[in-house]
């Protein structure tokens, strides 16, 4: 018998089961039942935008507000120079980015691919914000590579506020919307990422530090709807 | 690595160690409870959610077999493979063949404790493959060549100047050659040295916190991002796993994830919460070629339906050591095993055995914190209590100990007589202890009063106080 058989024979076995259960653990799969969620994100979409920026600040994420894409490369510009950082951009190959106008800041050299080790600074888009925990949740795919969230010292998220939303539970009806949307129900991404803050470790001598692995910073543009 | 039975050897020899009292009253400061108070304290929902954590644990075991099937399924239709083990030695073998079949010369691995379980990295070195453990403090007791000391903190005993000298001896070889001092400039060194290793790896090594069965997905949870570069990066991506990690949803495990940081960490979220599902697609620009979910039982099976299954919810958020009395006195090497503390003096002898590990259950005061911040309420001093009473039983306890124990359950079950010992013992106790009401020595009791006077009773029995108050009926 292989270990297979003989594992789940034995759990089997255990439970009594008499061939029945089949249906009722379907069932449960199906109806993407939810637990207790916290009543701080019941508010209105704009309150849900602060509560993230604010939640996100608390892990010592940064935010920047602008009114559209148009004023992303502004605010890029102006977070790399506050913190000294080379104007070096590898930003995701993401449609989503792709009316960004980069060109708009000539001093900004921009590729965009994938990330290797020389790599400083990264640009993503977001799937969705996590008012709840001020989270950043990513999803893998053809215009955005897993790399480019973990590899450099620095990670920017281009997350627009209609992307924000209550909780995780609220991020997983979307994520099972748009793979339906998209001839894909019932699928996941190789990844999804739930970023909370830029990385940190405490394991040497119970001292938090930033930047153990992943990024040392962690900078978040939210970018508003108005896109006239 | 297996000391279980020398169990009170190691606990001597840590409480008389400096280092480590001085590592353990940080841990105690830093975590022994205010941490997680504080995130459960913002969380008004938090009881409700360790009620939904221990029913959905609880379903889940219910169903195991059949949501390991639709697991397993799910795992194929995405492009995956889910293999099999019962015991240690046939994981071990299989993560070699796996190894070998993409021609690995190094492993990065993120923290996994099955891979301590089944002892992996000793295993993979005498193959000629270095494993390299990337969760940093991992990577110092790798260095340190020592075993974990906390399932979720394995370095918490060390001293910054211990890691200090461990980085300072085999950081030579990448030409770091000052001995630094400064615990951020520690964690820039480690971080420059494993960066390459990440990149050169060419198998990634995971653990898993939990297995949804509805998409097939791992999920793992860092703060350090460690995990991610290491199943991202290399050719093949290993889940090391086993099978009570189950829930049903996505929804089930963010549940669940609400209560796992809270109560390791005081996080409200851990930085990382990384859910994979299957190798990279094919339009994918990076990720694994392959992903293979190893399900290790080594005894696990045989807890559903035993008085022991309630062990089986256990999420491994550490909270109980972090809360546990002997734990902060003695340190998590003294038990001798890859699982310290309450949930691991519970869950080694269930694992391995209880003639090698008969120590562990009473390691314990019975005071009871670890099951009142439990976040899927897990009975563990019922458990252990199970475990002292199955020691009796197997005559895995010594005859004298067998005698005082049968002793005073034939007293105690004669009111009588229990009374009269009970008058009689009050007596000589006071007649010993005198007018400084303290015993210093006692027969049979020097595990006491080697340490410490025990007090005199004060007054009467209890008995002869109810009953001079009226209110007993005799």
């Amino acid at each position: 018998m292989s270990a297979r058989d003989a594992i789940l024979g034995r759990i089997r076995g255990n439970l009594g089961r008499d061939g029945t259960g089949e249906s009722t653990a379907d069932e449960r799969l199906a109806r993407h039942q939810v637990g207790p969620r916290p009543k701080r994100t019941e508010l209105s979409h704009p309150d849900q935008v602060d509560l993230f920026s604010t939640m996100a600040e608390e892990v010592d994420a940064t935010v920047a507000r602008v009114r559209n894409l148009g004023e992303v490369p502004e605010a890029v510009v102006e977070y790399l120079i506050a913190h000294n950082l080379p104007a070096r951009l590898v930003v995701a190959p993401d449609g989503r980015l792709d009316d960004v106008p980069w060109e708009s800041k000539p001093t900004l050299e921009v590729h965009r691919g994938v990330a290797d080790e020389t790599d400083a600074v990264s640009v993503t888009p977001a799937f969705a914000g996590i008012a709840e925990t001020g989270t950043v949740m990513a999803t893998s795919g053809k215009g955005t590579p897993t790399t480019l969230n973990f590899l450099p010292e620095t990670h920017v998220i281009v997350l627009r506020e209609r992307e924000v939303v209550g909780t995780y539970e609220d991020g997983w009806r979307r994520l099972r919307e748009q793979a339906a949307a998209s001839g894909r129900a019932g699928t996941m991404p190789r990844t999804v990422n739930f970023i909370t803050g830029p990385s940190r470790t405490a394991d040497i001598a119970m001292t938090l530090y930033l930047g153990a692995h992943g990024p040392r910073r962690l900078h978040i543009i939210l970018v508003g709807d108005d896109d006239g | 690595m297996q000391t279980s039975q020398a169990f009170r050897e190691n606990a001597v020899r840590a409480i008389a160690d400096d280092e480590l009292r001085a590592a353990l009253d940080k841990v105690r400061q830093g975590f022994g409870g205010a941490r997680r108070q504080a995130a459960v304290d913002r969380l008004p929902e938090f009881e409700a959610l360790r009620d939904a954590a221990r029913d959905i644990k609880n379903h889940a075991i219910a169903f195991l077999d059949i949501y390991l099937e639709r697991f397993e399924q799910r795992v194929v239709e995405s492009g995956g493979v889910v293999h099999w083990c019962e015991t240690p030695g046939e994981a071990r073998d299989l993560v070699l063949r796996l190894c070998k079949e993409v021609d690995a010369r190094t492993v990065t691995k993120g923290k996994t404790m099955i891979a301590e379980e089944i002892g992996l990295n000793p295993f993979l070195e005498s193959h000629g493959i270095a494993p390299i453990e990337t969760d940093l403090g991992e990577y110092i007791i790798q260095l340190a060549d020592e075993p974990p000391s906390h399932i979720i903190a394995p370095a918490i005993h060390k001293t910054k100047d211990q890691v200090a000298d461990l980085f300072h001896e085999h950081h030579q070889q990448y030409g770091k050659t000052q001995r630094l001092d400064d615990p951020g400039k520690l964690v820039d060194e480690a971080r420059q040295v494993l960066r390459r290793k990440y990149i050169e790896a060419d198998v990634g090594i995971t653990g898993a916190n939990f297995l949804v069965a509805e998409t097939g997905s791992t999920v793992i949870v860092t703060n350090e991002g460690n995990g991610d570069l290491t199943q991202t990066l290399p050719k093949r991506h290993i889940v090391l796993a086993t099978p009570e990690k189950i829930v049903p949803t996505l929804e089930d495990a963010t549940t669940l994830l609400r209560v796992l940081a809270r109560s390791a960490t005081g996080q409200e979220f851990s930085v990382y919460t990384t859910f994979s599902t299957g190798p990279r697609r094919p339009d994918d620009l990076d990720g694994p070629e392959g992903f293979h979910v190893i399900i290790l039982d080594n005894g696990r099976s045989r807890l559903v339906g035993s008085p022991f299954q309630d062990m089986l919810r256990c999420i491994k958020c550490g909270t109980c050591l972090f809360h546990c009395p002997v734990y902060a006195s003695i340190g998590g090497h003294a038990y001798g095993s890859v699982y310290q503390g309450p949930m691991g003096a519970v869950l080694t002898p269930n694992l391995i055995g209880l003639p090698t590990t008969r120590h562990l259950p009473n390691a314990s005061s019975l005071c009871g914190r670890c099951e009142a911040v439990c976040p899927v309420r897990i009975p563990i001093p019922r458990m252990l209590r199970h475990l002292r009473e199955k020691g009796l039983g197997e005559r895995l306890v010594p005859l004298r100990e067998r005698w005082a124990v049968a002793a005073w359950a034939w007293i105690a079950q004669r009111p009588r007589v229990y009374r009269l010992w009970a008058r009689f013992l009050v007596g000589v106790l006071r007649t010993i202890a005198g007018r400084s009401g303290r015993v210093r020595r006692l027969p049979l009791s020097r595990g006491w009063t080697g340490g410490r006077d025990f007090p005199a009773p004060q007054g009467e029995t209890f008995m002869d106080l109810w009953r001079r108050a009226g209110r007993g009926k005799t």
